[in-house]
């Protein structure tokens, strides 16, 4: 457990280091390049069990405690695997920008605040990660500096703000009732029948659910994702709203207040709503970035309805539609960044018959569009089975029909746009386009191979076993019963 | 019924952000917000007549933890101080950068962004 600190002092310390070298490119990429798969050997180095780490050596209700079990390493590899992509994409993509390494230094902020929510088991500390990584994101959405970006930046930043106090007065709410901000005290202690505990929910699901678009909230997401840079947007709609909404609003919900079905049941049905205004919001669009953030606002309503289901096979469908998710759209947000990079352009009205001057893109982006569409055997169509599988075999008729229709929406809405963008007649304009540098494509194509083999997360045995079906198990578990093993 | 102003207090912040139309005054209500949190956190740890939660070995004092305030609370605020900081000087910066590119503080007149 000693590894788990440096989850987010690395990238710290790295944050720090590129502010002094910022003039020295070879250096500044090998020392990106060496944190982030630093990083990504770590994460699969952690143990298996569950265990604890207490910072400082204070016993557990005074100091800070860290902990890991199934569920946050599984996250973890795909946070860590997933920004050293972005990042590696970043060293071509972040050419057309300068200061380049000012862009690392907030990324690395981003990853150590993603990585603390993840591994902490202290509300405020949580807090504070929550903020360390969505100030670095506010940042790196207004980094271009234009009008639309600023403007986006604003946007966010006023949404966020919000979502981040009334998570702040959440957890004044907990320590007000329990003197207590460890997650497993707070576990113990805190009294379901009383009627405080109904406003640290609600204030806690508006909070957490601003904060990862779900149906009333999801008005800031389609700006602030899309006004990004291509890697930043692959993070944010990869992992960030994952991390700091769904896998805090699951430990809550599942960990710490125990599971209750009826505000799961309010959380399955705003999901089945965001599923389909985000689908339908995506159906408007016409510029290729802003069309792939209004999709992520379906996704993450997918996610909550296996969520809301609260049986076994709607987790473990949820679950694996955040690390698929975080594949697709991620892949497609490089791959549209490729675009973007190689024409100048981003609306795909007028673009045409790419796939001639730019065949790699072209070939990542059909494979994120068939997996993004649930064609089998791509990882897409796995996790949207089983949830309506999930959805069927708890009853839940009508959820499981506005996820086939949602499914149905999506499949067709992305074959249109690879036909506008790679199909047809090349214009004029893009004669002389090429090919994006391969230190563009290569990450592109590891995602692409996560995207073709991921389904054998839930298919192989050995792989459900090891990754999957524990990190289920520990949600399954129901609340913490405060077992802190040698506690100091 | 103290706590209860504190929450009016958030409310009011809250109403501010979602009705005014003034980049600046929207930052205000924000921090208007951030305080209210704060001092709800504050009086959370106040005790009527309570003394200060500090040990001293000169002077043993055998009931602190009867009299005491809570000291955690007054740690976290501070914390929560420095963060509101940040995220204040970020969204001026921000609306100083906005009134570059439109010459307004409007939110009203800034809509690159539609949809």
């Amino acid at each position: 457990m000693g590894l788990l600190p440096l989850f987010v002092a690395i990238p710290l310390f790295s944050a720090l280091l590129l502010g002094f070298i910022e003039h020295k490119k070879g250096i500044m990429h090998t020392l990106v390049m060496l944190t982030t798969s630093a990083l990504v050997i770590l994460a699969f180095a952690t143990p298996l069990q569950r265990g604890f780490y207490f910072v400082g050596g204070h016993h557990p209700f005074v100091g800070i405690t860290l902990m890991l079990d199934p569920l946050n390493r599984l996250l973890l590899i795909v946070v860590q695997i997933l920004v050293f992509v972005a990042s590696w994409y970043s060293i071509g993509y972040m050419e057309q920008y300068t200061a380049k390494s000012r862009y690392f230094s907030f990324v690395f902020l981003m990853l150590a605040g993603m990585n603390g929510i993840v591994i902490t088991a202290d509300f405020f500390n949580l807090y504070v990660y929550m903020e360390i990584a969505t100030i670095a994101s506010y940042a790196l959405v207004a980094y271009g500096g234009k009008a639309h970006e600023l403007e986006a930046s604003f946007k966010y930043l006023v949404l966020g703000s919000i979502s981040s106090l009334f998570i702040l007065l959440g957890i004044a709410l907990i320590y007000s009732q329990t003197a207590a901000l460890n997650m497993m005290v707070v576990a113990q202690r805190l009294d379901v029948t009383n009627p405080i505990t109904w406003l640290i929910i609600t204030v806690f699901a508006a909070g957490f659910g601003l904060k990862s678009a779900l149906f009333p909230f999801h008005s800031w997401l389609p700006d602030a994702h899309s006004s990004a840079p291509a890697p930043v947007s692959a993070i944010l709609s990869g992992v960030l709203i994952k991390v700091v909404g769904i896998y805090v609003l699951l430990r809550f919900f599942y960990n710490i207040i125990g599971v209750d079905q009826a505000p799961l049941t309010l959380i399955a049905w705003l999901g089945a709503l965001s599923s389909l205004v985000g689908v339908l919001l995506a159906m408007g669009q016409h510029d290729f970035k802003r069309l792939l953030a209004c999709h992520s606002v379906s996704q993450v309503g997918y996610i909550f309805i296996g969520i809301g289901l609260g049986t076994p096979l709607g987790l473990i469908g949820a679950l694996l539609h955040i690390v698929n998710h975080s594949a697709f759209k991620s892949l497609l947000f490089l791959s549209a960044g490729s675009v973007e990079y190689a024409t100048g352009e981003r609306n795909f009205h007028s673009m045409g018959g790419l796939a001639k001057v730019m065949p790699w893109t072209n070939a990542a982006s059909f494979i994120g569009f068939t997996s993004i569409g649930g064609v089998p055997p791509l990882n897409g169509f796995w996790s949207k089975l089983i949830l309506i599988i999930a959805c069927v075999s708890s009853g839940q008729w009508i959820l499981g029909l506005i996820i086939v229709v949602v499914a149905i929406m999506t499949l067709t809405l992305f074959p249109k746009i690879q036909k506008y963008v790679f199909l047809g007649d090349l214009p004029s304009k893009f004669r002389n386009v090429k090919e994006s540098p391969w230190s563009m494509i290569l990450p592109m194509l590891v995602l692409c191979f996560f995207c073709i083999v991921l389904g054998a997360l839930v298919v192989v045995p050995v792989l459900r076993e090891t990754y999957f079906l524990p990190a289920v198990q520990a949600l399954l578990s129901g609340k913490w019963l405060g077992v802190f093993q040698n506690a100091p | 019924m103290i706590y209860a102003l504190c929450i009016v207090l958030f409310l009011l912040g809250l109403y501010g952000v979602l009705v005014k139309k003034n980049l600046i005054k929207i930052i205000i209500s924000l921090a208007m917000m951030n305080n209210a949190i704060n001092l709800f956190f504050i009086l959370l740890a106040y005790r009527k007549n309570g003394v200060v939660p500090i040990l001293s070995f000169l002077q043993p004092n055998a009931n602190l933890y009867e009299t005491a305030v809570d000291p955690l609370p007054q740690a976290l605020v501070l914390t929560s101080v420095v963060i509101g900081l940040g995220v204040t000087a970020l969204m001026v910066a921000l609306a100083i950068r906005l009134y570059y590119v439109y010459g307004t503080f409007d939110i009203t007149k800034m809509r690159k962004l539609r949809g």
